[in-house]
């Protein structure tokens, strides 16, 4: 199937490109597809293929040697993921995994280096889309580095407890987020903390305090 | 079930993609749930919606020692 001009256009990195000069990177456009769980990028692997979401999801994300998973950031059509290494030539930083079924465009690391010296104009948007990137995880570096975000969330589910009688507000991770001054991401993280701690369990859509004095002092952390 | 908003529900049908359970469906441009699935509140439509319509909120309970 034809990568579709139209789709190429909407993409914040050839946005200034006119028809014909669509047309001829369109000729460098790859289709890649994945299903659920699938990896589509694995850290530490030298750099190949810039990618464009063209339907489904991705997520980008980081592992730790226990396996634990941060969130760095949720692609959507249109947007692009493996930018970084595709410029500066290091590996991977990240892995991508596909939240479901996927189509991916995706652009060889050497034809992308083409096409910026073919159509210089298109580095205004490179760098645009770069630097949206870089304030995105600056702000993620700050939650994860300054902020005591386990300790807030214990407190947010401690203050919400729903009563003998009737239910508490009812609360979503991006309620908790907004409250705990950090990203949706992160709060899904301290929740997983928080039940390795043994001090909650999350039962589908039910937080179990399971130790209050666990979760009291996670509280008494500094904020 | 997760909450839909209709009103801010643009149909994109991001969330039928990343749902394992299949529980979500479009239906007349809009998201809807498919009730005979029972919804483990993974929480990942909620997380790829780009116009907030969806939410999976927390009840939290203290469980009596």
């Amino acid at each position: 199937m034809a990568v579709q001009l139209e789709f190429l256009k909407g993409i914040l990195y050839f946005s200034a490109l006119d028809l014909a000069e669509l047309e001829s990177i369109s000729k460098l456009v790859f289709e890649k597809t994945a299903g659920r769980a699938e990896m589509v990028l694995l850290e530490g692997e030298p750099p190949e293929n810039l990618y464009f979401v063209a339907s489904g999801v991705v997520k980008v994300l980081k592992t730790s040697a226990e396996g634990k998973e941060q969130i760095l950031s949720i692609v959507r059509p249109g947007e692009s993921f493996n930018d970084v290494p595709i410029f500066d030539g290091g590996p991977n930083p990240v892995s991508a995994q596909a939240m479901g079924p996927v189509l991916l465009y995706g652009i060889k690391k050497n034809d992308m280096e083409d096409i910026l010296r073919d159509h210089p104009q298109i580095a205004l948007n490179v760098i645009r889309v770069l630097a949206r990137r870089v304030r995105h995880l600056v702000s993620l570096v700050e939650d994860l580095s300054f902020k005591h975000v386990i300790s807030r969330v214990a407190k947010i589910l401690f203050e919400h407890i729903g009563g003998e009688t009737g239910r508490g507000p009812r609360l979503t991770q991006q309620e908790m987020a907004a409250m705990a001054g950090t990203a949706r991401e992160v709060v899904g993280r301290s929740l997983k903390a928080l039940e390795e701690e043994g001090a909650i369990k999350v039962d589908r859509h039910r937080i179990i305090i399971t130790d209050k004095k666990a979760l009291q002092k996670i509280m008494e952390v500094s904020s | 079930m997760p909450i839909i908003d209709t009103k801010k529900c643009d149909g994109c049908g991001l969330c039928v993609g990343v749902c394992h359970l299949n529980a979500l469906a479009i239906v007349n441009n809009i998201i809807t749930i498919i009730e005979t699935v029972e919804c483990d509140w993974c929480a990942d439509c909620e997380l790829v919606c780009p116009t907030g319509a969806i939410s999976c909120p927390f009840e939290i309970i203290l469980q009596e020692p």
